[in-house]
């Protein structure tokens, strides 16, 4: 095991140990349970049928799409589909939780054992398992700081379905957990199962920190909750450790608890709630029956999942001929895999390869947005690609042609003809041009031809601009050696 | 004495409105006095007259265009526990104060739609939660009857109508509604009736939506009606039944034709007497009425037969789990935040404790305890999982059963009512009072309790036929043999000896 | 088994049910009594037999995606003891506050 992850302590080195439990909010026009929309941004509980509400007398249907949805997360996961599943009630008390419970799985959920591939930094690859992923649903929303003395409770958020994705304690570090993040969220955005999106809160974090010294058993975990953001939740991890080994080291011990991150501060502290341990006291709920999955069903939606991140690397590494870690950055979104699809298509894959990930990533980043908002389109990329390819413009000039497609969203071809770019491939004018340049610095010619190779440059420079870049390089090359020579 | 409208059964003012002998106004305006008039017995907690006289004339309207529907202008009494839109829905509790639906139970949706007028919320045990309509938050319910003073001299205390349906059956038995809905979590319609005279029906499981109305305990509550007659409960039945999308556990099956299956003919039914319904201290004039009762049905051509359902002496106890259980997580959402009662407290959990505190009674907080704790970390297997193992015994004691009868026959319940204030300081005896009918709860099987006889104090006793799961057409078709060879005529002190 | 006053106001917190002091010792009595009843169950031998949760035997039903609810606020907060405006028919309902 890798020793660099680890926290050189007083008492020796200590292992950071990792588990998460995300809150993916289920892609669906209605919720789980009940006819309620689930949009985000609503005006606050106009999006609550009162079986939401739990309003007396109210029972829950299911959704069928939702169940798809997770049993579709399941097999993106590689795991275990239970064809028989049952619903049970979590009970405990708060203001935004209407029926006093929820609705979850607690002994026998959905979908069982299951694994992640993580794309380490290093280029390795590092599975870490998946326990189980369970259908619940989502709290209503609990306002504290809209009044001195009130808290007040928007009902819009309580029914949305849920996927708990529970990870074994396979990661050993904030890195790791990121990564682990990160690629579990293009997973769900491959799927369309959810859409990923931490500041709005469809995805949240359950983060659970121990440590212990390398070999010995796991140590006393602290869970720290409903954090929402990646960096969040690699900063929660990183003080969390430090924390405990501290505590360790100076001899006291690790309470297990429940905490919470202070973002402002950078650090985590205890939850004043006044039961600790909650005594959750599940039991099947009775409104419900057990879910029984037709296996032929679980197939069909196998069938039709489409084409997950780890095989679409390998594709694009196997038969595109693309070095893994490029592959990798392409794949890591799946709108970005599609655009490269499609740029790619009857092309140079390397070449669509490097245009993506260099010009075009960084005019997103410069411009601050995704690549769904791209200005220019992947025929639009092709098209600049096809006309480098066949020789109409330099690939130097090709990089400011794209500048301006960018800014301007116009095609290639348009922008060439509208500057004149095209490159000079007319041998009669690359050599007038060429005896124009070395008539100029005669000097310079007879120094080379003593031996001064290095001139040769200053020769190609003097031509290019000369030609306003437009000469094809190759050209200048064959021609400008022969006149030397002579 | 009386040709009153009032004294008509369901299946007669229907027969009478169809025929145009009178209006649905004519007989909803007597169904209005016969309900002050019953205000003594306080089997209201809310009346709806306008209400009731506005959906009269509706039926009017219809049955003078000849669109009669099935239950047209028939006037009836709707526990509270079903939420009824716009008007005050209590379930017989404080902590429901104000509380008026946005929606309507599907069950009372489909009897308006059958064209039913609706007198008003009957009174009932909170939450359901009980066998004598005594823990109500709007007080007792009185049965209409009395002891018999020459029978028995000087006790002349108000009884019992039973509960938790106390209110619907005294309403019913009193002549203050033609009919009445009612609920069966553990004997809930079944025990009212054989104390109130009159007939009620628990249909099997799903037969009849739970959706919208006040959940007790979930895999136990049976919506069904209470009637004076058992063709009255065929009809009432039919309206009420039905797959409902909208509740999960509804049952995905037809809904025949009651009436029509009332055919009289039981030639060559097996009929068990199941010998472990006997509890300790029953009197012996039960038994006796059990016995005249196979009596009858084997003068009608069916087959009396002795059966034995082993683990049926347990099946009180494991209800007394689950259902407190159920009743536990089912009553969290009485909270004061949403609806009904609010005691303010300085913090969030102050005031639900001090709202639930206030809120709930002595009973219900006894079975919310009682089932917080037998599903509390460490106890839920002893406790909880046992119970339903033991339920599942039960179910296959009935199956068992099945394979051999048709139906069973057994006494209602093991007394008949008892004064108001009598049993009140034991739970335990009160929860007694259920041992005959809790067994059908836990299985889901139909079953009804049909008037039979009087007891020596010159009160009703009623007996129980159970039925194999969706039979509630054998059920009816057999209880009818009952009641037409019991021939139970008598009625309550309330009616027959000049009414307030 | 039987309960004491410790368990008694343990199992009534966890139902939000205030009780007074004076109210611990006779309902731990009361539900001592019931609980003792109850337990006759254990008499009966359920190894051979799995907890039957529902007596529905069929399978649960499930709903299409389509919004069919909601967009009701009034009927939402109507019955509320306590709401407070945000604009429109919408709203919040209002409890004391939270100390997270």
């Amino acid at each position: 095991m890798s020793t660099d992850r680890m926290i050189e302590g007083r008492t020796g080195k200590w292992e950071t140990v990792i588990g998460l439990e995300v809150h993916a909010q289920i892609v669906s026009q209605a919720k789980l349970f009940s006819g309620a929309a689930t949009e985000f941004g609503a005006e606050p509980n106009t999006q609550v049928s009162p079986v939401d509400a739990a309003f007396p007398g109210m029972l829950p249907v299911i959704n069928r799409h939702c169940v798809e949805q997770a049993v579709k997360t399941g097999l993106g996961l590689d795991a275990e589909i239970n064809l028989t599943s049952v619903f049970d009630r979590k009970n405990y008390f708060y203001p935004d939780l209407p029926a006093g419970y929820q609705i979850s799985q607690y002994l026998q959920p959905v979908v069982g054992h299951g694994r992640v591939v993580l794309d380490m930094p290093d280029g390795s690859a590092r599975e870490i398992a998946i326990t189980r992923l369970h259908l619940e649903q989502d709290a209503g929303k609990s306002l504290h700081d809209q009044h001195p003395s009130l808290t007040y409770v928007d009902l819009n958020r309580a029914g949305v379905g849920l996927m708990e994705i529970v990870s074994e304690p396979d990661l050993r570090s904030a890195e790791e957990a990121g990564i682990f993040l990160r690629k579990l969220r293009s997973l769900l955005r491959y799927l369309g199962t959810c859409d990923g999106n931490m500041d709005e809160g469809s995805m949240r974090c359950d983060v659970n920190v121990s440590v212990r010294h390398p070999g010995e058993p796991y140590g006393t975990r602290c869970e720290i909750k409903n954090v929402n953001s990646v960096r969040y939740v690699m900063q929660a991890i990183e003080y969390e450790a430090r924390r405990q080994v501290e505590l360790l080291e100076d001899g006291g011990s690790v309470v297990q608890q429940t905490r919470l991150f202070d973002v402002g501060h950078g650090v985590t502290r205890p939850m004043r709630s006044k039961e600790e341990a909650h005594d959750y006291r599940y039991f099947p709920d009775p409104d419900l029956l057990p879910l029984v999955l037709d296996p032929a069903w679980v197939e069909g939606l196998r069938v039709a999942l489409p084409e997950l991140p780890d095989v679409k690397k390998a594709r694009f590494v196997s038969a595109l001929g693309l070095p893994p870690d490029d592959a990798a950055v392409l794949v890591a979104e799946q709108a970005t895999a599609l655009f490269f699809e499609r740029v790619a298509a009857g092309r140079d894959a390397k070449a669509a390869a490097n245009w993506v990930t260099g010009d075009l990533f960084a005019a997103l980043n410069r411009l601050g947005i995704g690549i769904e908002q791209s200005p220019v389109s992947p025929e639009q990329l092709g098209a600049l690609i096809d006309l480098i390819a066949n020789g109409t413009i330099s690939g130097r000039l090709a990089k400011d042609v794209f500048a301006e497609m960018a800014a301007t969203g116009a095609d290639p071809a348009a922008i060439v003809e509208k500057k004149g770019l095209r490159q000079v491939t007319d041998e009669t004018a690359i050599a007038a041009a060429i005896d124009a340049v070395l008539a100029r610095e005669a000097d310079k010619v007879a120094e080379y031809q003593a031996g001064r190779d290095k001139l040769y440059g200053f020769f190609v420079g003097q031509i290019m601009r000369a030609t306003q870049g437009k000469a094809n390089p190759a050209l200048v090359n064959q021609l400008l050696k022969q006149k030397l020579i002579s | 004495m009386t040709h009153s409208l009032t004294a008509l059964d369901l299946a007669e003012a229907r027969d009478g409105l169809t025929a145009r002998k009178f209006s649905a106004r004519e007989l909803t305006e007597s169904y209005i006095r016969a309900v002050e008039g019953a205000r003594p017995l306080n089997a209201f907690i809310t009346e709806t007259p306008e209400r009731a006289l506005t959906m009269a004339e509706a039926a009017d309207q219809r049955l003078a265009r000849g669109e009669g529907r099935p239950l047209d202008g028939i006037p009836i009494a709707v526990k509270d526990l079903y939420c009824t839109k716009g008007v005050l829905t209590t379930a017989g509790s404080h902590i429901l104060d104000g509380f008026r639906p946005p929606y309507e139970s599907t069950v009372t949706e489909k009897l308006w739609q059958a064209g039913a007028v609706m007198l008003g919320k009957a009174n009932l045990d909170e939450f359901a939660m009980g066998s004598s309509n005594t823990t109500s938050w709007y007080g007792p319910v009185e049965n209409p009857w009395r002891k018999q003073s020459e029978r028995h001299s000087g006790d002349n205390r108000p009884l019992v109508p039973g509960g938790s349906s106390g209110g619907s059956a005294a309403a019913v038995a009193a002549h203050a509604a033609v009919a009445a809905t009612g609920t069966d979590t553990g004997g809930s319609i079944r025990q009212p009736a054989s104390y109130c005279g009159i007939v009620g029906l628990k249909p099997s499981y799903g037969r009849c939506s739970r959706w919208g109305v006040v959940a007790y305990a979930s895999s136990l509550d049976h919506p069904g009606p209470m009637t004076r007659t058992v063709r009255d409960a065929a009809i009432m039945l039919r309206a009420m039944a039905g797959h409902d999308p909208k509740d999960s556990t509804s049952a995905p099956v037809p809904v025949p034709d009651y009436e029509a299956a009332l055919t009289g003919d039981i030639r060559r039914l097996r009929i068990g007497i199941p010998h472990e319904y006997r509890a300790d201290g029953m009197p012996g004039e039960i038994e006796v009425l059990w016995q005249q009762g196979a009596e009858w049905l084997r003068e009608a051509g069916a087959e009396p037969v002795e059966i034995s359902l082993p683990h049926i002496k347990y099946a009180l106890p494991a209800y007394y789990i689950i259902a407190p259980a159920e009743a536990s997580s089912n009553l969290a959402r009485y909270d004061g935040v949403r609806f009904g009662l609010r005691v303010e407290g300085e913090s969030l959990d102050e005031m639900y404790e001090l709202t639930r505190a206030a809120g709930f009674g002595a009973e219900v907080r006894r079975r919310v305890l009682i089932g917080t704790y037998v599903l509390s970390a460490g106890y839920y297997d002893a406790y909880y999982l046992k119970a339903q193992r033991v339920r599942a015994l039960i179910a296959q004691d009935f199956a068992a059963a099945f394979e051999r009868v048709d139906c069973l026959l057994a006494p209602t319940a093991p007394s008949a009512a008892f004064a108001i204030g009598e049993q009140s300081d034991d739970p335990i005896a009160m929860y007694l009072n259920d041992v005959f009918t809790v067994p059908a709860n836990l299985a889901g099987l139909p079953a009804i309790s049909v008037p039979a006889g009087l007891s020596a104090d010159g009160l009703p006793l009623g007996l129980q036929v159970i039925g194999r799961a969706f039979d509630e057409a054998g059920v009816l078709r057999v209880a009818e043999v009952l009641e037409t060879a019991a021939q139970f005529r008598h009625l309550p002190a309330f009616i027959a000896g000049g009414r307030g | 088994m039987a309960l004491d006053r410790a368990t008694v106001a343990h199992i009534a917190s966890l139902a939000r049910i205030r009780l007074a002091e004076a109210e611990l010792e006779p309902l731990a009595n009361e539900l001592s009594q019931i609980l003792n009843w109850v337990e006759q169950l254990n008499e009966v031998d359920t190894s051979a037999v799995a907890p039957m949760a529902s007596v529905a035997a069929s399978r649960l039903p499930m709903r299409e995606d389509r919004v069919t609810d909601g967009d009701s606020p009034e009927a939402i907060l109507g019955n509320a003891p306590r709401t407070a405006p945000s604009g429109g028919k919408a709203g919040f309902f209002a409890v004391p506050k939270v100390v997270e």
